[in-house]
């Protein structure tokens, strides 16, 4: 993928600093606003310089008001801006949640496409890191029954980095989920000297394999490489999905990996049900039933809340011996 | 302050076009013309033909699920009706393709930004597009209409709080009709001047008597030139009273026959034709003539959108992304 | 008001023991031994002092992510808060919830809340449940200035003064909303002036000062008892720490720190109590000594404790 292209190697916080100043730099018409973005550059740090670079009208702290962030946001967006709200961690979105599912993402259809709402918002997803129950969500399964939302979760600085730039870009409401344990744990990767976009609503193949396909995401993505390098030893080939865009998800992508090797496991950090696990499964039942020699089997975290203790959290939190579990229970 | 006689005669004009809009409406939606929910704002047309007076097209407003009456006066008396009627039928002529109805009417066009159905999300909204403004540097205002129900939703503090700590441009003008559906404001807000809510945000809090078409343009005035001199939002009340129930199939039973009856008196478009003709602005038969000429508008409209097609099925699927 | 001898001195125990406890936990925390996230309430302890001393046992408080304090004061053991600090079984809450979320009922603690302003309409519950119930308990609501520019406090407000509910909010104004400045969030200069929004009492009070507002406090829950509605109460004060811990805090200029290391409202509580010969010099130093020794215990207890069971992950989510 990066073959031949003059490289560097950058963390995951770093890929969302550039992604998004960069943004800034190229279009005046972004601006960033959340809870202390200015002198923290948000508690992570990811957008620390900014304020500097662009000053206050550009890089807005805001009262701890989310509902009047989301809406003005969207008031913002339809008036020809293109904001970017960082809605820290996911759990928060619910303060706003109808400014999402309402004024977000069914006006432009309500009005028979007389606005657009070019608006990103960023949040923190992900557990790992005894942040206990209201600082370690991943939303994903319920913000895909949004209509009219597009969501990302990008799993490396690569994919962070190429990821946010098109959601800014994007003219529809994109929800960026960055999962705090990669910020934390201090994730590099590659990315490109040049400037580049990644597409919204394409897959990537993390790992090729033959005999079953693991779709991962987020932070799992990790867990499942390193699990799959270890059944490589005994001769297991697993190929692992990013679906790095939940909406609109790359179905192709996942049912054409299926075609090849025959079975399915989704790993993915959410209370079982309702979560994107469940649609991938519902799709690929629906469609490449059969293609399919063995059951979907689903890696997923209990339908608990998050609980504090690491202990507790580790047991909730799926983890490559389960992902070992559930292929060796289907090959 | 002096208003030009053309001003005063187009305010008119805009009172009785909403008026009639919304009673025919009533009119076609018994007889069970018009799918959906309606909630008419007969009685409260002078708050919207007030402010709106003073606003240009460029400028912003955010309506609410009773919005004929901001649609009309943002837009101006040279605005066709038959797309906003077309809409409500739900018609592929419609304003919004059929895909908006009553509750969600709008037109970025001539600055209708949104109407929303959930209480206090345009306010919100109405924040943002005044930032936006103020990001760009124009002098554009936003004015949102809300109702006195949506005094006590969070979205109204926490816009309100943005746009004074932001000195937005946004002005929140509060049509109190008292009534939110079947509960009434004061059964649910402490106060008994609502203006007191601004105290919070420490911004102007003005109350007008809402029936009085003059005395809100006055108020709205002064608002809109502290915005658009960059002198931060202001919150105003228009004390007002509807004409219909919430919505249309509404008995209205939690109202007394006297408040209704109160209300009938005090209906502002014959209190405003009476002015005009006192001012000499209008005569009798001046008048009579615009009533005339609006309700045959009216007739046209209707037409139009009876014989407009339905959107096609296939459309369900358009529109969800730009 | 004249308080007894005891209620004094037991006042500043409190606050003695909270400072303690955070002073330990900042340390614990640096060492690696406190998972999560911490928020330390040093600084403060005259509010949560002072306003829960007029509280009986069966009165309720809710509290924030900055609520070690409000726990103690409301009498949380300090063992069993630590143990949940450490991720332990024998913590309040059986190491699920951790810093920012401890509940224990029993005593009237509804919970801490690390989303912003969740108390708020919180304590509106149970408030109208004790006025349901036509007991005379009260609910002491406390939360951080950054808290009244969010929508439960606009409706959670609202809905206690048209139903005259038995609650007395309690805003810490520190000053800040982790790096956001009060003058910044919102544009009014006292907090206590959002009454007027709701036609209920708004009082201002020295938040340092445990005495101002052990008084503030006591007749707004007399109010309350008394069946006469809510009452707004701004206590303005600043924090000893960062917002949590790990925050380098350079928002903060030297001068500020130092002038809100001045205003400690526990040397000045000390002295006094000296004065009006309430305490002595030595008494009051055995009291420090004798929260030293309380904490080594309780961090010792943390310590010992095991960590609960991985199956205990499934425990608890229905009744
Ligand atoms: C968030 C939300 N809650 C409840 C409703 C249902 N509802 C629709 S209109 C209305 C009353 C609104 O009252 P007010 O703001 O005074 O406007 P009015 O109808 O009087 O014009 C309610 C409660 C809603 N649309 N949105
Ligand atoms: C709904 C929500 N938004 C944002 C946050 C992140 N957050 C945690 S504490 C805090 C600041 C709270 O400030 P304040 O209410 O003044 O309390 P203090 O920390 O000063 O005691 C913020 C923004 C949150 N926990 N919940
Ligand atoms: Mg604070």
């Amino acid at each position: 993928m990066l073959k031949g292209v003059k490289v560097k190697e950058i963390t995951y916080l770093q890929a969302i600093t550039e992604a998004v100043d960069e943004e800034m730099a190229r279009d005046p018409t972004v601006f960033l606003m959340g809870e202390d973005i200015r002198q923290w550059g948000a508690p992570l740090g990811e957008f620390k310089g900014l304020f500097e670079k662009y000053g206050g009208e550009r890089v807005r702290d805001t009262a701890i008001s989310e509902t009047a962030m989301l809406g003005a946001a969207a008031g913002a967006a339809a008036t020809g801006m293109r904001p970017i709200v960082h809605i820290m961690f996911s759990e928060f979105l619910g303060v706003c949640m109808s400014d999402i599912r309402c004024v977000l993402t069914k006006t432009r259809y309500m009005t028979g496409a007389k606005t657009k709402f070019p608006a990103t918002i960023m949040s923190y997803s992900g557990a790992g890191v005894s942040a206990a129950g209201e600082h370690s969500t991943c939303p994903y399964g319920y913000m895909m029954a949004i209509p009219g939302l597009k969501i990302v979760v990008p799993s490396t600085p690569y994919d962070a980095k190429g990821l946010i730039k098109s959601a800014i870009r994007e003219d529809n409401p994109v929800q960026v989920l960055y999962h705090q344990k990669l910020i934390s744990d201090r994730l590099t990767g590659e990315v490109p000297e040049e400037e580049y976009t990644i597409p919204i609503g394409k897959a990537d193949i993390k790992r090729e394999g033959s005999d079953v396909t693991v779709v991962a995401i987020g932070l799992m993505v990790h867990r499942a490489l390193s699990a799959a390098a270890k059944l490589q030893e005994k001769g297991i080939s697993i190929e692992v999905v990013d679906p790095r865009t939940l909406a609109p998800l790359d179905k192709q992508a996942i049912i054409d990996s299926v075609k090849k090797t025959g079975r399915l496991v989704i790993m993915d950090e959410e209370p079982k049900t309702e979560s994107a696990s469940s649609e991938i499964s519902a799709i690929v039942a629906e469609e490449a039933l059969d293609f399919l020699d063995a059951p979907i089997k689903r890696v997923c975290a209990p339908d608990t809340p998050i609980p504090f203790s690491p202990v507790l959290e580790k047991a909730w939190m799926p983890d490559e011996e389960d992902l070992l579990k559930a292929v060796n229970e289907i090959v | 302050m002096a208003i030009e006689k053309e001003k005063l005669l187009d305010m008119y004009r805009t009172m009785v076009r909403i008026r009639i809009f919304e009673e025919k409406i009533a009119e076609d939606f018994a007889a069970g013309k018009i799918p959906g929910f309606v909630h008419l704002s007969a009685g409260q047309e002078a708050n919207p033909t007030g402010v709106c007076a003073n606003l240009r097209i460029d400028d912003i407003i955010t309506s609410t699920h009773r919005g004929h009456g901001h649609v009309i006066a943002k837009a101006g008396n040279q605005y066709s009706l038959a797309p906003m009627v077309a809409e409500l039928y739900g018609r592929k002529t419609g304003v919004n393709k059929g895909k908006a109805g009553s509750q969600h009417l709008s037109d970025m066009d001539i600055g209708v930004l949104v109407a929303e159905g959930i209480q206090g999300t345009a306010l919100t909204l109405a924040a943002g597009a005044a930032l936006t403004a103020k990001l760009r540097g124009t002098d554009q205002v936003v004015v949102s209409f809300i109702g006195d129900g949506t005094l006590n939703t969070g979205r109204f503090h926490e816009g309100m709080n943005m746009a004074s700590a932001w000195k937005l441009p946004l002005i929140c003008y509060c049509e109190n009709n008292v009534w939110a559906e079947s509960t009434n404001i004061y059964d649910v807000t402490n106060l008994t001047n609502i203006t007191d809510r601004a105290v919070a945000f420490n911004i102007p809090g003005v109350s007008v008597d809402g029936n009085d078409v003059l005395a809100v343009y006055k108020v709205a005035a002064e608002a809109v030139a502290r915005a658009r001199k960059g002198e931060g939002p202001t919150f105003i009340e228009g004390k007002t009273c509807r004409r219909f129930g919430h919505f249309q199939g509404d008995t209205h039973l939690y109202r007394s026959q006297e408040e209704k009856d109160e209300c009938m008196k005090r209906d502002p478009i014959p209190r405003f034709r009476k002015r005009l003709i006192e001012m000499k602005v209008l005569t009798e038969k001046e008048a009579d003539k615009i009533q005339q000429e609006v309700q045959e508008e009216m007739d046209k409209a209707v037409k139009f959108a009876l014989e407009s097609p339905f959107p096609d099925p296939e459309e369900v699927l358009t529109d969800v992304y730009a | 008001m004249a308080i007894e001898k005891e209620k004094l001195i037991d006042m500043y125990r409190v606050m003695v023991r909270i400072r303690t406890f955070e002073d330990r936990v900042f340390k614990e925390f640096a060492a690696g031994n406190i998972p999560g996230f911490v928020h330390l309430y040093a600084g403060e302890e005259a509010i949560a002092a002072g306003a829960c001393a007029n509280l009986r046992p069966d009165d309720y408080i809710t509290s924030t992510h900055r609520g070690h304090g409000h726990l103690i004061a409301k009498g949380g053991k300090t063992d069993r808060m630590m143990a949940e600090l450490y991720g332990k079984k024998t913590g309040y809450n059986r190491g699920k919830g951790g810093s920012m979320h401890i509940a224990e009922v029993d005593i009237g603690i509804l919970g801490a809340d690390a989303i912003v302003a969740a108390g708020i309409p919180i304590a509106g519950g149970a408030a109208l449940s004790a006025q349901m119930r036509g007991t005379d308990q009260v609910t002491l609501c406390f939360f951080g200035d950054g808290a009244t520019n969010t929508t439960r406090f606009h409706e959670g407000v609202n809905l206690a003064s048209i139903w005259k509910l038995p609650i007395v909010y309690v805003i810490e104004n520190n000053v800040y909303a982790e790096t956001t400045p009060v003058s910044y969030a919102m544009n009014i200069p006292n907090i206590a002036d959002r009454a007027v929004a709701y036609g209920i009492p708004g009082k201002t009070v020295d938040g340092n000062d445990v005495l101002a507002v052990h008084e503030v406090v006591g007749e707004a829950l007399a109010r309350a008892r008394k069946g006469e509605g809510p009452t707004l109460v701004e206590c303005k004060t600043c924090r000893y720490y960062g917002h949590y811990e790990g925050d380098t805090q350079t928002y903060r200029t030297k001068q500020e720190f130092e002038e809100c290391r001045k205003r400690d409202p526990i040397p000045r509580f000390r002295k006094k109590l000296i004065k009006m010969g309430v305490l002595t010099e030595k008494d009051a130093d055995k009291i420090n000594q004798e929260m030293l020794e309380e904490l080594d215990k309780a961090v010792k207890f943390a310590e010992e404790s095991p960590f609960p069971e991985p199956r205990e992950t499934l425990e608890d989510v229905y009744t």
